[in-house]
């Protein structure tokens, strides 16, 4: 009895574990995910809390080409009280997206470029003061022709 | 050598912030897109722009895919004497390019 009782569920488990394989395992290789983003961010600043404000993602809510959207970043904070920026989009193919230092030289902390986006997503902008705190933003936006495609 | 265009004051004052737009003519190739024959392009993309005025640090960023071809930044800059402001950027194949522009502080 326990000869034949054992091989069905080891068949039903590696039946579950390819199915489930089979719908998410092409998904994580193609796009990035948000526990991925939220690991990058732990990893930049360590035990510390997240505030959201001081820090304003400026991106179109609606995107018509992902291939070039506009963004600026501006840092509510005095010249060179802001060490560094970090940029990350949960839906790209490759999360992190821009990390930027700022230098005595730097004049305001603001910042205009151009990203691609591959699908409708979360976009995050994270910036760490010279206080040691670190505050975000994050804009959420669906895009309808995505980058990265032809 | 690639194509770049520094759009920044001749002259500024003392202590004033002034914006700067700099644009580089790079495709920023992916390495996410495939050809017509199926096969992955390579990725090669500018990776690294530091920018200087008058040898102190504006900024320094670390670029990644997600940049759009022909990189556009517009940042902010302060100047406390004349110097150049320089662009220095590295690409997948190593190779580094420095561009720059005087500014003069009236």
């Amino acid at each position: 009895m326990t000869a034949s009782t054992t091989p069905l569920p080891l068949a039903r488990r590696r039946f579950v574990l390819t199915a489930l394989a089979g719908t998410t395992l092409p998904t994580l290789g193609a796009r990035a995910n948000p526990r991925q983003v939220a690991d990058l961010i732990r990893a930049v600043t360590g035990a510390t809390p997240v505030q959201t404000g001081k820090v304003t993602l400026d991106l179109p809510v609606l995107v018509e080409n992902g291939n070039a959207v506009a963004m600026t970043i501006t840092i509510d904070a005095p010249a060179g009280s802001v060490r560094a920026l970090h940029v990350f989009a949960d839906g790209n193919p490759l999360p992190e997206v821009l990390r930027l230092r700022f230098g005595p030289a730097s004049g305001a902390p603001r910042l205009s470029t151009r990203i691609r986006l591959a699908d409708s997503q979360t976009v995050t902008a994270l910036a760490e003061l010279a206080d040691g705190t670190f505050w975000q933003d994050r804009v959420e936006l669906l895009v309808t022709l995505a980058a990265c495609l032809e | 050598m690639v194509r770049v265009l520094i759009n920044a004051p001749k002259q500024v004052r003392a202590g004033q912030a002034f914006e700067v737009k700099l644009l580089i003519n790079h495709p920023m190739e992916s390495g996410q897109r495939r050809d017509t024959f199926g096969q992955a392009i390579p990725r090669e993309i500018i990776h690294s722009i530091t920018c200087t005025l008058g040898g102190q640090e504006v900024f320094q960023a670390d670029l990644f895919p997600a940049i759009s071809a022909n990189p556009f930044l517009a940042f902010w800059a302060v100047a406390t004497q004349s110097g150049d402001l320089t662009i220095r950027f590295t690409d997948d194949q190593g190779t580094t390019q420095t561009d720059s522009v005087a500014i003069a502080v009236v």
